[in-house]
């Protein structure tokens, strides 16, 4: 009993500001600021109706998803051949360069920040989804070779052999028989692009002119105040791609974690 | 078709995995490789296979050298110790994939799958996935594969060792069978002497990546060119005792003295190892035997036989007597040598006499 009250109190913790969100997405401004109201006095969609009706909001959403996929089909696109590689092959300093791809992670975003913006102008992609798409891949691809590598590394080499004596070519083999033993590896390593690439601010203010969502979300705030029921509807549909994500890689999730990489 | 390997080497970062090994193999018959863990079995598959290219030295295909060309182009079928088959296929795809890379008709690909499942007993699993099956299933798909793609070279890389006892019975029984009336060169790796005595054909004895004997199966087990295949080709062991023979006397160093009978009495003297298989090593007395003084170290019931490991000066003996024989660690007993099997070896290892066949005594 006490176990499963510590679980529920655990449980409202986590969830009790998911909630509020919700709750103030459907509240007026002046509901927010003057009452404190479990569920809405006066329930409205008006915020939502801003969002969906206004282009600067729902092009936003448009551009920060087209940045994010794009991202994430160039992160697994990129770190597939190369897991593959760490996984089978020894070559000289090849644990090196496994490590070395993972400190990527490790430096602060700030630090790219700066070069990029000066590259992309130059090239002319500043302000485009490429931009962000290309700049996210400095963190996903390290993360995506890293989770595919663990993947790969447990499909024992003996089937990547027995296929090659059954006379597959290497595409055929890579599509026909690997892809589908590491789905779940690719999988888990989409998640993880995607949501980071959702979530990353910096890079999406810095190399575009303020339109992916993230960055939308801070003009609620202005002279005359914060639009608090605006910003709570559009914090409540920046949930949504994620929980979809979730939903869909929910059962390799776990496997994901279970392998010790991640 | 025939498989050649000739002055083949191999060494991975500075380590010599397989050593100037040359030999023929031929179709029609098993040839086994024989050897403990490390000796070079697979290395020496995988060479055959062409999944490695060796250091130098050239393998052959009747006559043809297919040194380096890569896999897919050659003819060669394998099956692994470990189950491999394609987890995300059903066993009919899997039995199938071969002949659909081949871009085999769709007729010709049924006809032949359900051939190679009837002849492996696998027809009522065709539909369900690989990793569905038990052990012996799985390993059964793998060998339905390598029988269906029709391949000049089989290799069976110890393909019954992860399987239970009956099974591998079953299966070891099935083998030879199921490759009968093939014009393919099949080579069958194990560590275990009894499976090669079992599968007959030719046996390839293999040590530290050499290729120390190659020759009918029988031939090797009966005269072995040295002390090292006798060990390799021996289970359990053969037992040893290295002798000075002097003056009517063979010592050895640790004490034991056998007085120079049987074919030792032949000999010129000088040192000698003197082998003899562990059934050969009685525990009761007779008259033509020499006994000597030991302690029983282990023994150990396997049902019909007993194996009791003696402790004699210098040497650890294994005696293998039929029906259940109990013997307390620690026991003084006396073993009995019979002069008239004795293995005798050079101090160089070479087999100056083999154990005599023919006529048993019991």
């Amino acid at each position: 009993m006490t176990r499963r009250l510590i679980l529920i109190a655990y449980i409202v913790f986590l969830l009790l500001p998911i909630y509020w969100l919700v709750n103030m997405s459907f509240k007026t401004n002046t509901e927010i600021t003057t009452t404190m109201s479990i569920v809405p006095i006066a329930p409205t969609l008006k915020n939502y109706a801003e969002i969906f009706t206004n282009p600067t909001w729902y092009g936003g959403f448009r551009f920060s998803l087209t940045y994010v996929v794009l991202n994430t089909l160039i992160s697994i696109g990129v770190a597939l051949p190369a897991a593959y590689a760490f996984s089978r092959y020894h070559f000289l300093g090849d644990k090196h360069l496994f490590f070395w791809l993972l400190t990527n992670r490790m430096a602060p975003p700030a630090v790219f920040a700066l070069p990029f913006f000066n590259l992309y102008s130059a090239v002319g992609l500043f302000n485009t989804s490429w931009a962000v798409a290309l700049a996210h891949c400095i963190f996903n691809v390290p993360l995506a070779v890293w989770i595919l590598e663990g993947f790969m590394s447990g499909v024992p080499r003996e089937i990547d052999e027995t296929a090659y004596i059954d006379g597959y070519s290497f595409p055929r083999f890579f599509i026909r028989i690997f892809l589908p033993l590491i789905a779940s590896g690719v999988g888990v390593a989409a998640f993880f692009c995607f949501m980071f690439s959702w979530v990353e601010l910096l890079f999406a203010r810095t190399l575009t002119n303020n339109q992916s969502i993230s960055s939308i979300m801070t003009r609620t705030v202005s002279a005359a105040g914060i639009d608090w029921g605006l910003l709570s509807a559009a914090g409540v549909l920046t949930l949504v791609p994620g929980v979809l994500v979730i939903w869909f890689v929910r059962n390799y999730i776990a496997k994901g974690f279970a392998l010790g990489r991640v | 078709m025939t498989v050649a390997l000739d002055h083949v080497c191999r060494s991975v970062r500075g380590e010599d995995h397989i050593l100037d090994m040359t030999a023929t193999f031929e179709p029609g018959t098993i040839n086994v490789l024989l050897g403990p863990t490390l000796s070079g079995k697979t290395s020496t598959m995988r060479l055959l296979a062409g999944l490695d290219p060796p250091t130098s030295g050239r393998i052959l295909v009747n006559g043809r050298d297919v040194t380096g060309l890569p896999v897919r182009e050659r003819s060669v079928a394998m099956v692994y110790q470990q189950f491999i088959n394609y987890p995300s296929m059903t066993v009919y795809e899997n039995i199938a994939s071969p002949l659909r890379v081949r871009g085999a008709a769709r007729e010709e690909i049924d006809r032949r799958v359900r051939v190679a499942a009837g002849l492996l007993r696998l027809e009522p699993y065709l539909d369900r996935m690989a990793l569905q099956l038990s052990g012996g299933q799985q390993q059964r798909t793998a060998i339905a594969r390598a029988l269906v793609k029709d391949a000049g070279l089989v290799l069976l890389d110890e393909p019954l060792a992860n399987l239970d006892y009956k099974l591998r019975e079953e299966l070891r029984a099935e083998l030879p069978r199921l490759f009968e009336g093939k014009d393919a060169v099949i080579v069958y790796a194990t560590t275990e002497p009894t499976e090669a005595l079992l599968l007959g054909g030719a046996t390839a004895t293999l040590h530290k990546g050499r290729l120390t004997q190659f020759g009918p199966t029988p031939h090797v087990y009966r005269n072995p060119k040295d002390r090292i295949t006798a060990q390799t080709f021996s289970d359990p062991p053969m037992n040893f005792i290295s002798v000075e023979l002097k003056n009517g006397f063979a010592r050895s160093p640790a004490g034991v003295t056998l007085p120079a009978e049987g074919i030792l009495k032949w000999l010129p003297e000088g040192r000698y190892d003197v082998g003899f298989r562990p059934r050969r090593l009685s525990l009761t007395k007779a008259p033509a035997l020499i006994p000597v003084k030991g302690v029983v170290a282990v023994s150990e019931i396997t049902g019909s036989e007993s194996f009791v490991h003696i402790d004699v000066p210098g040497e650890r003996w294994i005696a293998l007597t039929a029906g259940v024989l109990e013997r307390q660690p620690g026991q003084e007993i006396e073993v009995y040598l019979d002069p008239t099997r004795f293995f005798i070896f050079a101090a160089d290892g070479r087999l100056v006499h083999a154990e005599p066949h023919g006529e048993e005594r019991r």
